[in-house]
């Protein structure tokens, strides 16, 4: 098929962005939208020009390196999946797509598609982890027994790759979909209830002091999640807060 | 050979890792604070060292080329980590996890370290649960297993079908949580481009920012690799696009020797290639073969059809198909290790009875495991004559809450619906068993220089046994890396800070800079790309599944000329300051281009059959590998001369003294 795409450029952090034109031949439907980056960026090369910088590594939906806003969507027009399972059988013949990276003030951008998302690593380094030292002593991990719904449910929101399609769908730029998957499976877990108090002032301080804005609870994040995150997160995190906070 | 001393303690197996422990020096926690480590790459191997290592109390600085160290490939590990915890009950032990890992590398790994993976498998899992890892239990409360290839226990833990990514984000946590003590210092976006040695030992490397191009000298008293493995030599793969051998190669070049880079695993189920432009191959995790049946058609003409799109494989009676691993290996049936499902796949792809187009491919069927499921669960609900229709959906959903990620993924790329229609697979490039050679204390022959997880040669001989990696990568890291690096480290608590202004470090960013010189300077022909397929095909065709001495001969010899093209062609746009993402695969296909060639030379001097190594020379006449002990019981370790043709072979002897050599056999 052939296709208009329109594509933010941008040389590095300190310049000003525009968006470029780029007509493209010969896209199949099996291609995924990265390989479809691919062939443009290959006859830019071929062409001598600069080929347009993405993030993207594991190409299989689970590193959460690939971003794009596509269309206006994070990851583009598909449900439950990152650009890099988007393919191009989701689009038809002459179609204008339109290519950004994420917008977010805490996710400047670096180069052309490519976005700094350190902030969610400082949210993360705050608090999202339990303070056990590696040692060959601990206790054996059959010793507590865990309610498998609640380790079902700790699964589901562990399962969040970080890619920052929450804050880019949020009209906040909010992470609080992001903050909350990890401070909901810990809070589930017997093992996380006993810093549960200080991790989610502590990330939810860093997570304000980043810049994220608050949850406009209008869900468009699970709407866009690529994991399916559950909104539920959100609202179990706003009640350890809750609770952390009156406690002190 | 006195190079290669691989120094496995003396005493009997099950307590050679204890006694070691006991006798290896300490450094006390007042020195540690004055002792710096560098770690390169945050997988599984590094992350969980480098939090480790920063809790006792050493400084740590990580490098990732990713944009943190979440991203590593570890994350998309999918099935599971084993663990001789015989939770199960069905005879599980340390000896039998030892047992069956020897056994499944086809006897061509080392009996101490793989001894030790199996006593420390155990301390992985309760680690694990600890940090808050959410592994899949039973309604009880307690943890559950299951089965992989190559072994008859259930003794392996999983996470659905991410536990890389839950085991990864637990030493990420880990990592986080001495990032915010200031213990560990985090370099993302920089990619190891030298190791700098001062008087023989390893005490820095230099290290390209990939934001800003810049170079930066950073010096430690030792240097971790933990970069994981080459498979990205073949282009297409399911490693991650940016996976590389830069740092492991690096390090080659600098005096480590590299052993059995021959050793690759090709891995029996992943979604076939379907078009010109694919970057990279989907794996679908080896868990599915517990419940999935592999076959092909059993007469030519159906198989014809089926590809002509004439004939649906649901259409075709269960009398006219082959489950060809359950034929050929009653024993273990779907669930024989990867190199030998791998190579029956071919086998019947090559005789003409595959399923896509390209006619390579193979079903993965769960029709049967859906009837079974479902009837299993209507009598479990006391739905009394459940019809077809509600066994079905019973049956669907004990699937998807297994599978349902895997299915999901498999129907977005394939454009099928997996739980009505089989899946179709075909091998594909996965874990590669070589790396740098190392000794019983994870060290290269580089003093002060340590290689861990998939990097390293050590753990799996020819072939990898699935939910291993997992357990080798943790296992280095949490619980023997942090160990063995004191005994090396206890020498240095005098000797301060190393300064990187030194003549060594001048020199190794000197030649780093010439060499990206070099690389901007091609005549522009040709993109990386166009060198990095053209390598892929030659050793995807001919170091491949199944390779022979005239192919690899070949293959020597187009590789050397492919590399030289390179240098004097290859095209990359813009320049070396600032971002330049072609400029950083540059690097990295420049080092496959050299790493291809010794890899070819290495199976070509293997004049045997052993797992993942096939030569068609040398195979029974059913077919299987065959190994010769008498000459090829050995690890081979390279060492860099110059050009790769010049590479110089050291053999370290493999010693079994608990296992009997026997010819491996699943049937």
């Amino acid at each position: 098929m052939k296709l208009n795409l329109k594509i933010w450029r941008q040389k590095d952090a300190k310049s000003k962005g525009h968006m470029v034109d780029y007509p493209i031949n010969g896209i199949e439907g099996d291609m995924s939208f990265l390989e479809m980056l691919d062939v443009l960026n290959e006859g830019l090369i071929n062409k001598g020009e600069e080929p347009v910088e993405f993030d993207h590594d594991c190409r299989e939906g689970i590193c959460g390196t690939c971003s794009l806003q596509i269309n206006g969507e994070p990851h583009g027009p598909d449900r439950l999946v990152t650009t890099c399972q988007l393919h191009m059988r989701k689009f038809k013949d002459g179609d204008t797509i339109v290519i950004e990276p994420f917008r977010a003030t805490a996710f400047p951008v670096i180069k052309d598609l490519i976005i700094d998302r350190s902030a969610f690593d400082r949210i993360q380094q705050a608090g999202g982890y339990i303070s056990v030292n590696t040692s060959g002593n601990t206790v054996d991990g059959n010793a507590t027994p865990i309610n498998k719904h609640a380790a079902d449910e700790a699964m589901d929101a562990a399962t969040c790759i970080g890619c920052g399609a929450c804050v880019a769908a949020c009209k906040n730029a909010s992470a609080m979909l992001f903050t909350s998957a990890k401070v909901s499976q810990f809070a589930l877990l017997p093992q996380g209830r006993i810093e549960a108090v200080d991790r989610v002032q502590n990330m939810v301080r860093q997570m304000d002091l980043e810049g994220f804005g608050n949850c406009t609870n209008t869900g468009a994040c699970e709407v866009e999640c690529p994991k399916g995150i559950s909104l539920e997160n959100i609202a179990r995190m706003n009640r350890e807060y809750l609770s952390a906070t009156t406690k002190g | 050979m006195g190079i290669l001393d691989s120094k496995i303690p003396t005493g009997p197996l099950a307590e050679k890792w204890t006694k070691h422990k006991n006798d290896i020096h300490l450094v006390g926690p007042a020195n540690k604070r004055n002792i710096d480590i560098i770690v390169v790459g945050t997988g599984l191997a590094g992350g969980s060292a480098a939090a480790t290592l920063a809790e006792l109390g050493y400084n740590v600085k990580t490098f990732c080329y990713q944009d943190s160290p979440r991203r590593a490939h570890s994350i998309a590990a999918q099935g599971g980590i084993n663990a001789a915890k015989n939770y199960q009950g069905d005879g599980d032990s340390t000896y039998r996890l030892f047992y069956d890992t020897i056994k499944g590398g086809d006897y061509r790994s080392r009996e101490a370290n793989v001894y030790r993976l199996a006593e420390e498998s155990v301390n992985i899992i309760d680690q694990c649960v600890a940090q808050g890892v959410p592994f899949a239990r039973e309604y009880g409360g307690l943890l559950d297993n299951r089965s992989v290839g190559g072994v008859l226990v259930s003794r392996t833990f999983y996470a659905k079908g991410q536990t890389g990514q839950q085991l990864l984000l637990g030493a990420y946590a880990a990592m986080n949580r001495q990032i915010n003590r200031g213990k560990i210092m985090s370099f993302t976006r920089h990619e190891m481009m030298d190791l700098v040695l001062i008087k023989g030992k390893a005490r820095g490397i230099i290290a390209r920012n990939l934001v800003t191009g810049e170079l930066e000298r950073h010096s430690a008293h030792a240097i971790v690799l933990a970069t994981g493995g080459y498979g990205n030599v073949f282009y297409l793969s399911t490693n991650a696009m940016g996976s590389n051998v830069m740092a492991a190669w690096r390090a080659h070049r600098r005096g480590a020797f590299f052993a059995n880079p021959c050793f690759t695993q090709i891995h029996p189920t992943c979604i076939p290639v379907s078009g010109d432009q694919q970057s990279k191959l989907t794996l679908m995790s080896e868990s599915l073969r517990n419940d999935g049946r592999i076959w092909v058609p059993k007469r030519l003409e159906d198989a014809k059809a089926i590809r002509d799109g004439k004939l649906k494989p649901v259409q075709l009676k269960e009398e006219d198909r082959d489950y060809f691993l359950e034929r050929r290996y009653p024993a273990f049936g779907n669930l024989v290790p990867r190199d030998v499902a791998s190579r029956a796949a071919k086998e019947r792809c090559d005789a003409g009875f595959g399923v896509n187009k390209t006619g390579e491919a193979v079903y993965l069927d769960f029709a049967a495991a859906i009837q079974r499921y479902g009837k299993e669960q209507a009598l479990t609900q006391g739905i009394v004559n459940a019809n077809e229709k509600e066994i079905a959906k019973l049956g669907k959903a004990v699937i998807e809450e297994k599978y349902g990620n895997l299915f999901q993924m498999y129907e977005k790329i394939v454009d099928e619906n997996p739980y009505e229609t089989p899946m179709m697979i075909y091998p594909a490039v996965h874990y590669t068993m070589g790396g740098l050679w190392v000794d019983y204390n994870l060290q290269t022959t580089i003093e002060g220089c340590y290689c861990l997880g998939e990097a390293n040669f050590s753990d799996h001989g020819a072939n990898r046994l699935g939910a291993s990696a997992l357990m080798q990568g943790l296992a280095d890291g949490y619980f023997v890396l942090p160990y063995t690096i004191g005994d090396y480290l206890s020498n240095d608590i005098r000797t301060g800070k190393i300064p990187t202004d030194s003549s060594e470090f001048e020199a190794a960013e000197t030649a780093v800079k010439t060499r990206l010189e070099k690389l901007m300077g091609g005549s522009r022909l040709h993109s990386v790309d166009h060198y990095h397929k053209k390598l892929g095909k030659i050793m995807w065709n001919k170091c491949g599944m199944a390779r022979n001495a005239k192919e690899l001969k070949e293959a020597i010899k187009e590789i050397s000329e492919l590399r030289a093209d390179f240098w004097t062609n290859v095209k990359i746009p813009g320049n070396a300051e600032g971002m330049n993402q072609e400029l950083e695969k540059a690097g990295r296909v420049a080092d496959f281009l050299e790493l291809g060639e010794l890899f070819a030379k290495d199976a070509l001097e293997r004049n045997e059959s052993c797992g993942g190594h096939f030569r068609d020379e040398y195979q029974t006449p059913e077919g299987e590998a065959l190994r010769d002990d008498k000459n090829f019981k050995y690890v081979a370790a390279w060492e860099f001369k110059g050009e790769p043709k010049d590479a110089v072979l050291h053999k370290e002897d493999l010693v079994y003294e608990n296992i009997e050599l026997k010819t491996r056999s699943y049937k």
